[in-house]
């Protein structure tokens, strides 16, 4: 459902929004920008934004005008006569439609929103929708598919929805410790996880890709880097990975030595990896951390030697993260990644 | 120029501003009553929604006595105010003395409910979220009172010593502003403690 | 300027002898006990400048973290910070103090009094505030000392629960940030109650409420919003104490509490506290405005309506901060309409201050120019408080540079250039000396040119989605190059503000001697001598319209016969 600008005035928030648009796609094709929604509540949002920004850009030219005008036309010179200009000290007309005026167009602004806060936020669920419930821990997000048994973390996969084959993903947020917020710009306007309640939320993506985004509510030392990296896959894709996540970890008997570190280093008393005895619930699930694209939530890429050093110290990268060095040597270091290395 | 202009209307008409004092104590009341609306707000946000640990239903005792005493309080108080404008200075002492008691009992009730709930039902500010928000609330507005208190005693004080006269009656009355405040915060608290909350 | 008949006291001579004058120790010593308004004033200021330099140093910091993308200059723990103090600084050790301050010093002049209402709850006001100020800022030497900025708060301005509980910030910090707020609340509550029983009970003879200039009514409603505004904060910040030391569970999840209610709470306090940052501003404006264009104020009767309209209508609009929470659509809907509608008083004052200077013959000296330069930026500060206003685009500016641009927008484009404008023009009659013309040009023009240079560019960020509160963020982001200009920006306005704090430490000595009334003003202040003695005026006076000295400059066409 999109909102068609029927004002003229409409032209320059479009071109300005054109402009900057431009600006934000020739700078790299994937970018946390609310000026390229590609969502419905993106787009709704957007368009709504532009009605806005006409009435205001209105209202600044004319009354910046006016303001320019007077300042101009009434500065002091040296030619005024002497003595002082005429004391006007006031005009009920003048004063009652300066107040009306704004009052109408208080309504108008009003009632135009009102739609927009209903049509998203009070959606009706349709049919055929992906569940996802989104829990924000410091410093990393939990991702659980109810509907397929499935606990991920950071990255988030949701199939592409397209006039022909709707799929709308419906996110419940909530919180494991502090105050965080869900924001994708390209997907949707941010939530917030929140503590002991369930928030929610609803994206339906029209392209695949990758979307990124990160918290937005400052929720303690390392807010900056609990971010967010959103894979629209088309059906396909988004079967494939599903599938994949719901296997049980691989068992891999060459890392036998690396699997006995972490099952004995305390490791398994904070992570799951399923199919283990590894059923920690306070870290992310590593079952299947090599399909990650990145480490702890998107600060670091997802290579040996990052995880190496992660799990060494944590600190190199994010201090203040809570996972803690377990002071492993070198040897235990080498082993423990060689074993996560298999977890595909 | 001229010096001050002698045709401007209304020359020579009274100008009466209202007392400082009472201004002064009336916007100290303004501040107040926003501390305690949040208060208020946060206890019967919270009525009913403890996990665990004693009700108010099954440890709350309505303080019909404590209550009956601090309201008389007002009367008593506004008779002393009466008392002192007229420069009947005994009677404004033992109006004053009246209101301490009143006032001294309903604390001395306040003391030994707060005793009987900690030591006998287990409730303390830490217990559930009824302790927290009860404690809190009755005990801002016990600290009102322990003020207030101190305010009478010290005048009870300087009436004994025969210091104070009618001259002394707005200043007396700024008091009883006061406490007739402490007074109506108790009815909200009361009201939303042991009636809507029980 | 001619002379006048209001009877003009003698200063004591600048080349007086010490023993008229008193030692070093026993003048500090009487501005240490003083109880005078004037001397409660100009301290008040000088503590707030002190701090402005202060939070200023912070932000220069950020700035300089941010200037480029994965910087680690300054480590997540020293720049949260940074950014928690740099905001609390300014909202509470420069905003607040800077405005009472002036008020202090203005308002017992303009109302023909002598002192304010309880001249030693005054005192012991300012000293409260500026212990507050003291603990606050002791937190840097707690905990690891002055490495890791040792124990100063670090949960943002607003210290959000649960992060504020025990459990997720263990440590003093946030105890300092609730505890120096508390203190210096206390303080502000006093000046808040003075002000408003000066105001109604020691007006001079014939100054009905009416009759009271702009800036004094704003002082009234700002004190009287004051009042109902701190309280809730404090109430919250010894909840906040009670969870952390006495086991409570105001906002403790886990026995069922609420972290919501902090927020609600915060934005109690918050929204109507922005008020009460920003309405002193337009006092500041509604004196200047006319004085410099020659002109009486445009619609008196209207400006103190719509003054009032904003006081009662910013208590409700507070959950515009909260529209991320989930907010069921009604809730949401109603606060995007009082959001809006609080905008209708606001944009008439703009339009009031239009039509002052239309007709009128404006003379640009400095204070001039710094109230119109806010009166562009307090439009599009509006007009982006507008666009925040409708709430599903909130959903996504929120939490985002977008927000931090237009409350500095406000802050510093209306507050602090109108603040700028209240030095340059109530200096003279402080300290009797004229601040340098030339060096105010050079202050306005280099401040204005950094200032637009930072928080216009700023809007862009948050569009394109950056967040705020984060330390560093990733290249790759398109965030880059502006972050940059931004930070230039910001060098710039430092530069300006140091040619001010020159201008205003040299012209104490160097300064034009400026006389009773060197801008030819229409206010009770201007009828007494620069400074004033510390009794005010000999006889108190008496009014009979809105501007006295202009009665007594114009007798052939005074004000009173024109005034409703």
């Amino acid at each position: 459902m999109r909102l068609v600008p029927a004002k003229p005035l409409a032209l320059f928030g479009g071109a300005l929004a054109c402009v900057l648009r431009t600006t934000t796609l020739l700078a790299q094709d994937r970018t946390p920008s609310t000026l390229v929604p590609e969502s419905t509540p993106a787009h709704q949002i957007f368009d709504l934004s532009i009605f806005v920004v006409a009435i205001t850009g209105g209202i600044f030219l004319v009354v910046g005008g006016l303001l320019a005008v007077a300042l101009f036309r009434f500065r002091a010179r040296v030619t005024d006569p002497a003595g002082e200009p005429a004391q006007i000290y006031g005009s009920t007309q003048i004063e009652l439609a300066w107040t009306v005026i704004p009052v109408l167009i208080v309504v108008i602004l009003f009632l135009t929103t009102a739609r927009i806060i209903f049509a998203i936020e009070d959606a009706p669920k349709p049919k055929t929708t992906l569940d996802v419930t989104a829990i924000g821990h410091q410093f990393w997000w939990e991702f659980r598919y109810p509907q397929y048994g499935v606990v991920t973390a950071n990255e988030l996969h949701i199939p592409v929805s397209s006039a022909t084959a709707p799929e709308a993903t419906f996110l419940k947020l909530t919180s494991a410790d502090v105050i965080h917020s869900f924001w994708v710009p390209q997907l949707a306007g941010k939530t917030d996880l929140i503590p002991n309640r369930v928030n929610s939320m609803w994206i339906d993506p029209e392209k695949p890709g990758l979307y990124v985004g990160q918290c937005a509510q400052f929720c303690g030392s390392q807010h900056a880097l609990m971010l967010l990296r959103v894979y629209v896959d088309t059906p396909e894709q988004f079967s494939r990975w599903i599938t994949a996540q719901q296997q049980l970890a691989r068992q891999d008997p060459a890392v036998a030595a690396g699997r006995r570190v972490f099952e004995t280093q305390a490791c398994m008393n904070c992570h799951t990896i399923m199919g283990t005895a590894a059923t920690g619930r306070f870290g992310p699930d590593l079952t299947h951390l090599m399909s990650r694209a990145t480490l702890a939530s998107g600060a670091i890429n997802n290579t040996p030697a990052n995880l190496r050093e992660w799990i060494r110290s944590p600190e190199t990268f994010k201090p203040g993260a809570l996972m803690p060095a377990m002071q492993l040597n070198d040897e235990q270091l080498d082993e423990v990644t060689a074993y996560l290395e298999t977890l595909q | 120029m001229s010096s001050l202009p002698l045709h401007h209307p209304a020359g020579a008409t009274e100008w009466h501003l209202p007392s400082k004092r009472r201004v002064g104590m009336s916007a100290l009341i303004a501040g107040e009553c926003a501390i305690f609306t949040i208060f208020v707000v946060a206890y019967v946000f919270y009525i009913g929604k403890s996990l665990t640990g004693p009700t108010p239903r099954q440890v709350l005792d309505i303080p019909i006595v404590g209550t009956i005493c601090l309201l008389s309080s007002s009367l008593t108080i506004w008779r002393a105010e009466r008392a002192i404008e007229e420069e009947r200075i005994a009677w404004f002492t033992l109006w004053l003395a009246a209101t301490i008691a009143l006032a001294a009992v309903f604390l001395i009730k306040t003391i030994l409910e707060w005793k009987e709930l900690i030591y006998h039902n287990g409730l303390t500010i830490s217990t559930n979220l009824f302790g927290t928000t009860f404690y809190s609330l009755v005990g801002l507005h016990a600290s009102h009172v322990v003020v207030g208190l101190f305010l009478l005693s010290s005048t009870l004080v300087c009436s004994l010593f025969g210091w104070v006269d009618s001259r002394q009656s707005e200043r007396f009355g700024v008091i009883a502003l006061y406490w007739h405040f402490v007074d109506a915060v108790w009815i909200v608290v009361f009201t939303v403690v042991y009636l809507i909350g029980r | 300027m001619g002379d006048y008949s209001f009877p003009v006291s003698t200063p004591i001579e600048p080349s007086a002898t010490a023993s008229e004058v008193g030692t070093f120790l026993e003048r500090l010593h009487g501005w240490v006990v003083t109880v005078d308004h004037k001397r409660l004033g100009i301290l008040y200021i000088l503590y707030s400048t002190f701090f402005l330099l202060v939070a200023g140093a912070e932000a220069l910091l950020i700035r300089l973290q941010l200037a480029w993308p994965r910087n680690h200059m300054l480590s997540a723990q020293v720049y949260n910070r940074l950014f928690t103090m740099h905001g609390t600084t300014m909202v509470f050790l420069v905003g607040m103090p800077f405005l009472f301050g002036f008020a202090n010093y203005i308002v017992p002049l303009q109302i023909g009094a002598r002192d304010m209402a309880f001249p030693r709850l005054n005192a012991f006001s300012f000293w409260l505030t500026a212990f507050g100020g003291f603990l606050l800022y002791y937190s840097f030497l707690g905990g690891a000392g002055l490495y890791g900025m040792g124990n100063a708060p670090d949960v943002g301005w607003f210290a959000y629960a649960p992060l504020t509980a025990r459990s997720f910030s263990p440590g003093h910090a946030t105890d300092y940030w609730a505890l120096a707020l508390i203190v210096s609340g206390f303080g502000t509550l006093g000046t808040a109650i003075n002000i408003v029983a000066t105001v109604i009970s020691l007006r001079c003879k014939g100054m009905t409420l009416m009759r009271m200039p702009l800036f004094t009514w704003l002082l009234l409603v700002v004190s009287m919003l004051t009042l109902v505004t701190i309280t809730p904060l404090t109430a919250a910040q010894f909840m906040l104490l009670i969870d952390r030391y006495l086991g409570g569970h105001f906002f403790d999840t886990q026995a069922g509490g609420s972290s919501l209610i902090w927020v609600h709470f915060f934005w109690i306090f918050g929204h109507p506290e922005v008020y009460v940052l920003v309405l002193p501003a337009f006092a500041i404006a509604n004196e200047i405005i006319p004085v410099f264009c020659r002109k009486a104020i445009f619609g008196y009767p209207a400006m103190v309506a719509a003054s009032l309209a904003i006081m009662f209508v910013s208590l409700g609009v507070w959950a515009h901060h909260m529209f991320t929470v989930g907010m069921t659509s009604v809730s949401t809907a109603f606060f995007t309409l009082s959001t809006m509608l609080v905008g209708v008083p606001t944009g008439i004052k703009i339009f009031n201050w239009i039509a002052t200077l239309w007709g009128g013959r404006i003379r640009f000296t400095t204070p001039m120019l710094f109230c119109i330069a806010f009166l562009f930026q307090f439009l599009i500060a509006g007009l982006t408080g507008i666009m925040l206003s409708v709430s599903p685009w909130d959903w996504q500016l929120h939490n985002s540079y977008f927000v931090i641009a237009h409350f500095h927008y406000v802050l510093v484009g209306a507050v602090v250039f109108c603040i700028f404008a209240a030095f340059y023009y109530w200096y003279p009659k402080a300290t009797g000396r004229l601040m340098n013309e030339t060096l105010g040009k050079w202050h306005f023009w280099l401040f204005l040119i950094g200032f637009h240079i930072t928080f216009d560019t700023m809007h862009v960020l948050g569009l394109l989605g950056m967040p705020r509160s984060i330390y560093t963020y990733q290249p790759d982001r398109g965030w880059n190059l502006i972050n940059m200009v931004v930070s230039i920006g910001g060098a710039i306005q430092g530069i300006a503000v140091l040619i001010f704090a020159y201008n205003f430490i040299t012209s104490y000595w160097r300064g034009a001697i400026a006389g009773d009334d060197p801008w030819d003003a229409w206010t009770l202040e201007w009828a007494t001598s620069s400074p004033p003695p510390s009794y005010n005026f000999e006889e108190l006076p008496e009014v009979h319209s809105r501007r006295p000295l202009w009665d007594l400059k114009h007798p052939d066409d005074p004000d009173w016969e024109y005034e409703a």
